[in-house]
């Protein structure tokens, strides 16, 4: 399955948004995810089901004026 | 100062508003927040970076949202949409905070906002409960539409971004405080302490800046010097200045000249 995640297309093996953002060591950090558009709370990160083609932003803070 | 800033719901002990962006390293930018005084901090939100370093110290570590009101910034967007978006954003990565930092920024060298998208992305976040405070040109009747569509602080530029050429056009600042009842604080310019304190002279609410400080020889230094020009510029337009006049006239009194 492929995502688009911050601009890049990745092949992905996971179920839910939980999964990937386990996989990827993020899912305890202070970020942010949008996910085809629509910000997603953390609390349903488990019961989101990735799809081929899904898009993904993940943010977090950083130094700005 | 026995007076507070009140934003929104918000009220704030400091007049001082200031960026995290430009330090040399994050504990360079907590040192110069603790010594500026200020309880309200801006910050920009970005992409994570897949993969690497996840352990790396986050901003949100050493500015902890339980000291400080974080006021994360839309800059870099371009468009209401985008900027839309990292407001959203925002308010999860800071569990439902509602205070946000409106910027549309131009894509010229002068960093100018984009009043026209600005307003769009203003209408829609107050729509959307966020309370927006609101980077803008220093134009009084762009100022007077985002008051009138709720934002809880209008924020004119006295400079550009990052240029610490201090308040270019105190005239129009004057008028934009005359015409609003929501906070006016200057937002962009100041280059250094008597800018500041000039903002403060005129009666502005407040003062944010950014490079002012962390782009000074020594960030700490000039941190503490903001603090204490924008209490001295506070103090003096609550004391109201004296009258300018054209010509001399004499302290020591007349009377009493030995002849």
């Amino acid at each position: 399955m492929k995502l688009t995640v911050n601009g890049k297309v990745e092949s992905v093996d996971a179920l839910t948004l939980r999964d990937y953002l386990a996989h990827t060591e993020l899912v305890d950090k202070r970020i942010a995810v949008e996910f085809n558009g629509e910000i997603v709370p953390k609390s349903i990160f488990s019961e989101t089901l990735l799809q081929d083609g899904d898009v993904v932003e993940i943010v977090h803070a950083i130094g700005g004026g | 100062m026995s007076n507070t800033l009140k934003v929104g719901s918000y009220t704030f002990k400091s007049r001082l508003l200031v960026g995290t962006g430009k330090y040399k390293n994050l504990d360079e930018t907590g040192r110069a927040i603790v010594a500026s005084g200020a309880d309200v901090v801006t910050m920009a939100v970005r992409r994570t970076n897949l993969g690497q370093h996840p352990s790396e110290p986050n901003l949100l570590d050493v500015i902890s949202p339980s000291k400080y009101t974080l006021l994360p910034n839309t800059a870099g967007c371009h468009t209401a949409d985008d900027a839309v978006r990292t407001c959203r954003l925002a308010r999860e990565l800071l569990d439902g905070h509602r205070l946000v930092k409106l910027e549309v920024i131009s894509k010229s060298r002068t960093l100018y906002p984009d009043v026209v998208e600005t307003l769009s992305a203003a209408q829609t976040l107050v729509k959307e409960g966020f309370e927006v405070m609101v980077y803008t040109s220093d134009d009084p009747l762009i100022a007077i539409e985002l008051e009138k569509i709720g934002c809880v602080a209008v924020m004119p530029l006295g400079a550009p971004i990052g240029s610490g050429l201090g308040l270019q056009n105190p005239y129009n600042i004057q008028e934009i405080l005359d015409q609003l009842s929501v906070p006016v604080i200057v937002d962009a310019g100041v280059g250094t302490a008597s800018d500041a304190t000039v903002a403060m002279e005129l009666g502005c609410d407040g003062v944010l800046m950014n490079t002012a400080i962390a782009e000074a020889q020594d960030p700490i230094k000039m941190a503490e010097a903001m603090r204490l020009a924008i209490t001295s510029g506070r103090l003096a337009f609550e004391a109201g200045r004296m009258p300018r006049k054209r010509y001399a006239d004499a302290s020591s009194p007349e009377a009493g000249l030995i002849k």
